[in-house]
């Protein structure tokens, strides 16, 4: 009996104090952990190799100028950055995207500079309920059937810029239309974006290889043989240095105007060179926007990196504004995911446009320019903002998204 | 129909380009043979050399002539120091060795030259456009072809009337041979392979202004170069001449017209996306045709033993 109850108490003791050890454990992990929350984790996803790397990097320049402005801090938690290449590949960036999330538990992902690899990792990011911050990316899948509480846009959805210069094609009288555009996700809606405004008649369309095709003679003698009163195209990073450079080969230039969206910005004006001045497009954000957060953007780039920047660097600055307005509001806690996503719809965060509001697929609604290449007084080429051409615009999708709020 | 005419023009000028690479290709298989996967490797290099030479001289000629030069140097340091040992190798061992070579090539250029990639612009008196019979042409794709012709016309004069020629066309037909006669077949071979390296570099360097010179771009033309020199024959430079401006103008032209004609059935979008993939399976069909009822090629090297 004795020797029970002493046998009884000795496995109690070895018992108690085994507990004792895996609370006190659990409890380092636990603070450990919460000493983890201490660091807001971005993963950035974009193109950092091949052709297109200069895009990647412009826009990772963006995102970086906004951290040096908050002091590499947001509410008080220092950032840390995670950045992944997709090698302009969906399939990688997907992987990217899942290794983000499981492996470095990002709180936000962001970058996404094409709308195939953005499409295809988004669902990830929506499953594991982090958020994603598309930076450049806006498929209009995304703004209607497949958005998510998890999703903002920091930039635009794809239709609405071709929209407005199809509107800037109408008040320039413009009667015939060919458009070259790549075959891809974001190079279908431009096109479609396009002939939504545009009123008078679309002689050609063609969609070249993407991103395979760099050699454009066979759609360029359509366009000769077909004579339009203007030409639209669409082709962002490298591919459209060789369009603009093939355009005035092919003796195009200066017998038709070229249109174009995302093809002649800052990152391009360095190829194309001369061969782009006067030409138009449009944007959501020139380099002489008049309002103080662009000016100071705009300025503390070009000290830093000695070359003007992009539209895709300024919706990259945004993007890291508009995440710091989320951690700032839940005062660093950022388990409080309702709370973070209520504070960016409020949307209230500087911001290079000015004006920003979102729409009710967390798109933003905003203004959009009519812009020229010029020569800046240094000799530098640059945009310059002619007119505007719709303000406040919103997408088209809203109406297949069923998220409310 | 100037429409055609231009499509024709543009399909030989792409034939052309993939004869200046395909030429080198099939002289090294069918002489030495050796199955060369780092032409594409060389093709690359070339572009990359004119397109440093020609921004560091600021001149574009000048650029491509020592571009020129350095391939040349390149091929025959590659054979001094590579290619010579897999002579004696079968064919998987050459697959591997020249695969391998072309991962250190691609490496090496993001090292020399960086992730992003270079362009090559044009002087201005070839970027203008010239009237070929009221058809208005780029200058610079006529300066291809011309280019693709006049090497056409040294390859033929070289290997059917000099000394070397005579001795590649016994090499084809027979190694042995050749080297039991007292040839130095070393430097036979040394020689066709700087100009077969040569060759490749050309067709980068005339490729790099109209195309990006970036890591990689040798890997997607030499599978086209490799279905030019089967389809005209291992070892045979008129079938490769012929070969490739087949497979240039069925890859132009059906890209162009095939567009056109799915539009009647699909929608712009989707007829976009199934022309090019439709050309690509005419080509290879072709090849698989004259596989099964020539596989020699069609203008097979004349005395070679398969």
């Amino acid at each position: 009996m004795e020797d029970r109850r002493k046998y009884l108490k000795h496995t109690a003791a070895v018992i108690g104090t085994r507990a004792a050890a895996v609370l006190l454990a659990a409890a380092a992990v636990f603070s450990t952990s919460a000493m983890a929350q201490q660091k807001v984790r971005i993963g950035f996803v974009n193109t950092f190799s091949g052709p297109n790397a200069s895009i990647g990097i412009d826009e990772r320049d963006g995102f970086e100028i906004a951290l040096d402005h908050l002091g590499r801090k947001m509410g008080g938690l220092e950032v840390e950055m995670f950045y992944e290449d997709d090698q302009q590949k969906p399939e990688v960036g997907k992987q990217g995207t899942e290794k983000l999330i499981q492996s470095q538990k990002v709180n936000f992902l962001t970058g996404y500079n094409w709308s195939n690899v953005l499409l295809a990792s988004l669902k990830p990011a929506v499953d594991s309920q982090t958020f994603l911050i598309s930076g450049n990316a806006g498929p209009s899948q995304i703004a209607g059937e497949l958005c998510s509480p998890y999703f903002f846009s920091a930039s635009w959805q794809n239709d609405q810029t071709p929209m407005a210069l199809g509107e800037v094609l109408n008040r320039k009288a413009v009667k015939s239309l060919y458009i070259v555009s790549p075959n891809y996700a974001a190079g279908k809606d431009m096109a479609e974006g396009v002939k939504r405004t545009f009123k008078g008649q679309v002689v050609g369309e063609e969609y070249t290889r993407w991103p395979g095709q760099l050699d454009f003679s066979a759609e360029l003698s359509k366009v000769r043989a077909a004579k339009p009163e203007a030409v639209f195209v669409f082709y962002p990073g490298a591919a459209g240095a060789q369009f603009f450079q093939q355009y005035n080969q092919a003796g195009l230039k200066g017998q038709i105007p070229l249109y174009s969206v995302y093809t002649t910005d800052a990152t391009t004006l360095g190829q194309i060179k001369e061969l782009a001045l006067g030409t138009l497009s449009t944007q959501s954000w020139v380099q002489d926007l008049d309002n103080p957060v662009s000016k100071r953007f705009v300025s503390d780039f070009r000290k830093k990196h000695k070359r003007y920047p992009s539209y895709y660097s300024a919706q990259h600055y945004d993007a890291a504004m508009l995440i710091n307005s989320a951690v700032v509001a839940v005062k660093g806690d950022l388990s409080k995911k309702d709370a973070m996503r209520d504070a960016m719809r409020k949307a209230d965060f500087p911001n290079t446009r000015g004006t920003f509001k979102f729409n009710s697929n967390h798109f933003p609604v905003q203004n959009f320019y009519l812009q020229e290449v010029v020569k800046d007084t240094e000799g530098n080429l640059t945009m310059k903002t002619v007119e505007t051409v719709f303000t406040g615009h919103k997408d088209l999708f809203s109406g297949k998204c069923s998220m409310t709020w | 129909m100037r429409l055609f005419v231009e499509q024709c023009l543009n399909g030989i000028q792409f034939g052309l380009l993939l004869f200046l690479l395909a030429a080198g290709l099939t002289l090294v298989f069918g002489i030495m043979d050796l199955v060369n996967l780092a032409h594409g490797s060389l093709y690359m290099v070339g572009a990359y050399f004119a397109a440093t030479f020609a921004r560091r001289f600021d001149s574009f000629v000048l650029g491509l002539l020592l571009a020129l030069v350095a391939a040349l140097l390149l091929g025959i340091v590659l054979e001094l120091l590579v290619v010579r040992r897999l002579y004696p190798r079968d064919h998987l061992d050459h697959v591997l060795a020249t695969f391998g070579l072309i991962l250190f090539f691609n490496e090496g250029a993001r090292l020399v030259w960086g992730v992003a990639g270079l362009t090559l612009p044009l002087p201005p008196f070839l970027s203008s456009v010239v009237d070929l019979f009221g058809v208005p042409y780029p200058a610079y794709r006529l300066a291809i072809i011309t280019v693709g012709l006049l090497v056409a016309v040294f390859l033929y004069v070289l290997v059917q009337h000099t000394r070397v020629g005579m001795l590649i066309r016994a090499g084809a037909a027979n190694r042995e041979m050749v080297g039991a006669l007292g040839v130095n077949i070393k430097l036979l071979y040394t020689i066709i392979f700087g100009v077969g390296a040569c060759l490749a570099g050309l067709a980068g360097i005339m490729a790099a202004p109209i195309l990006t010179v970036q890591v990689g771009m040798g890997e997607s033309i030499l599978i086209l170069a490799f279905v030019v020199i089967v389809i005209g024959g291992i070892g045979s430079v008129r079938g490769a001449f012929i070969a490739a401006l087949i497979v240039g103008v069925i890859d132009t032209v059906g890209r162009a017209y095939l567009a056109d004609g799915l539009r009647l059935i699909l929608n712009a979008a989707a007829a976009s996306t199934a022309a090019p993939a439709l050309s690509s399976m005419l080509i290879y069909l072709m090849m698989a045709a004259v596989l099964v009822v020539r596989p020699e090629g069609l203008f097979p090297a004349p005395g070679v033993r398969r």
